[in-house]
C-alpha cells in the first residue's frame, strides 16, 4: 500500500520506518529541511521537503493515488486541515489525524475526520489493561464508524454474573456479545448463554454507548 | 450583537476596537497577555487568555450566545479549526476566518466557510492602486481612512471623519 505521512517528527519518522520494514511505499512530506536531510540520510528518498497542509505538495506526493494521508505533526489543528485537504482536494481514500489534545477527537470527529489516534488514550488504554481491577479494555474503535470492540472479562458480585447473555440487556444500547472466551475456548454468545465469573466477553458496542455497557456488566 | 474574536493582534485589536465603539458586546481571546495591548484605550469589552480552537475556552468566551465569531490568529489552520469548531459544533451563525494561503482560503470558502486572505485584498488593492484605479479601494480607503484618522485623535470620536482624496 502507499501511505503518505504529513510530519516527520518521532513519530511520523518510526510511523514511516515501521511501513517500510513491512514493506509497504511511503512518502513523508516535512516542512523543515534539516530535518528532511536527516530522514532522507535514514531511510532514503522518501522524504518531500515541503509544508503538508498545501495542496500542492499533496498533490506532488501523489495524494491521489495514496491509499491513506496520516497526519502526525504535533499541531492538532494542522493535522485536521492536512486531512480536510487530502479529503477535498485529493479525494484520499483514507484520512488519519494525530490528535495531541485528547478533547479535539471529539472536534476532528464532528468536522468530518472520522480516523483519530490520541496519544494519551493509547497509552490511558495500556495502562487500564495493566492495571488488576476493572477488567473493562475498550481495545480498538472500528474503522469509518462511532463503535468500537470492547473485551470485558466477567468479575464476582457483578451484575452479569450467571446472567444469560439476553438478560444483560445489551441490545437497548446497540451493543452485542460477539463471543465468549472461557478457559481459552470460544463460545459462541446465544441469548440464553449463562456467563460464568471468569469468561472474557468481546463486545461490539457504540462509543458512546461505553459507560451502559460497563454498567450493565459490572453495576 | 456578542462577537467572539480570537487572535488580538493588530488587526484583531483595531476589529474588536470598532464592534465595541459600535456598540457590540465584544470578547477578544488570545493566547498572550501581552497581546491585548493592541486594544485602543478605549475598549469596554472582554479578553480571555487562551487556546482559541479550545471548545472550553470558546465556551468561556461566550461563544454559545455568540452571533458572530471571527478567527485572527497567525495560523491559518488555527483560524480554519476554530471557524470550523464555531460553525458545526457551536452552530454560530456567522463565521469569518482570516486564510493568508489564497488557496485554501478559496477551498474553504467552496465548503461554506467564510474566509478572507490579506494576501489577495492586500494585493489587488496595490495593484490598483499602482495602476492608477482609484474604483476598487474607493470606499474601503475612505473608510479606512477615517477609523485611522480617529485613532490618531485628529477628529473626535463618533463625528464623521472627512477625507480628501
Amino acid at each position: 500500500m502507499y501511505f503518505i505521512v504529513a510530519g516527520g517528527g518521532e513519530v511520523g519518522f518510526h510511523l514511516s520506518q515501521a511501513l517500510l520494514e513491512s514493506g509497504h511505499e511511503v512518502m513523508i512530506l516535512e516542512s523543515d529541511r534539516c530535518r528532511a536531510q536527516f530522514i532522507q540520510d535514514q531511510l532514503g528518498s522518501v522524504v518531500l521537503n515541503a509544508p503538508a497542509d498545501e495542496g500542492r505538495y499533496q498533490m506532488e506526493a501523489g495524494c491521489g493515488r495514496a491509499d491513506a494521508m496520516i497526519a502526525v505533526t504535533g499541531d492538532d489543528a494542522k493535522n485536521l486541515v492536512i486531512c480536510q485537504l487530502a479529503k477535498l482536494q485529493c479525494h484520499t481514500e483514507r484520512v488519519i489525524a494525530r490528535v495531541n489534545n485528547p478533547k479535539n477527537e471529539i472536534v476532528f470527529k464532528a468536522l468530518g475526520i472520522d480516523e483519530t489516534i490520541s496519544s494519551t488514550r493509547v497509552i490511558m488504554g495500556v495502562i487500564e489493561q495493566e492495571l488488576p481491577t476493572g477488567g473493562f479494555f475498550p481495545l480498538m474503535p472500528l474503522t469509518g464508524s462511532h463503535l468500537e470492540i470492547i473485551e470485558a472479562e466477567i468479575a464476582p458480585n457483578t451484575p452479569a454474573t450467571g446472567k444469560k447473555v439476553g438478560e444483560l440487556g445489551l441490545s437497548t444500547y446497540g451493543a452485542v456479545i460477539g463471543g465468549i472466551v472461557r478457559r481459552g475456548e470460544i463460545l459462541h454468545a446465544h441469548g440464553d448463554t449463562p456467563l460464568q465469573v471468569g469468561d472474557r466477553v468481546i463486545v461490539f458496542s457504540p462509543t458512546a454507548a461505553e459507560a451502559d455497557v460497563r454498567k450493565a456488566l459490572f453495576g | 450583537m456578542n462577537i467572539v474574536i480570537i487572535g488580538c493582534g493588530r488587526v484583531g485589536a483595531f476589529l474588536a476596537g470598532l464592534l465595541d465603539e459600535g456598540g457590540h458586546a465584544v470578547t477578544v481571546v488570545d493566547l498572550e497577555k501581552a497581546s491585548f495591548e493592541h486594544l485602543p484605550q478605549s475598549y469596554k469589552g472582554n479578553t480571555l487568555l487562551g487556546n482559541g480552537t479550545d471548545m472550553d475556552v470558546l465556551r468561556q468566551a461566550g461563544i454559545e450566545s455568540a452571533e458572530a465569531f471571527i478567527a485572527l490568529t497567525q495560523g491559518d489552520n488555527r483560524n480554519l479549526m476554530a471557524a470550523q469548531v464555531a460553525k458545526e459544533i457551536f452552530g454560530v451563525r456567522r463565521v469569518i476566518a482570516k486564510v493568508n494561503d489564497p488557496i485554501r482560503a478559496n477551498l474553504y470558502r467552496s465548503q461554506g466557510i467564510t474566509t478572507f486572505s490579506r494576501t489577495s485584498i492586500l494585493g489587488t488593492l496595490l495593484q490598483a492602486m499602482l495602476d492608477d484605479d482609484p474604483e476598487v479601494g474607493k470606499v474601503l480607503l475612505e473608510k479606512a481612512l477615517a477609523h485611522e484618522r480617529r485613532l490618531a485623535g485628529e477628529t473626535p470620536a463618533g463625528s464623521p471623519a472627512k477625507v480628501s482624496r
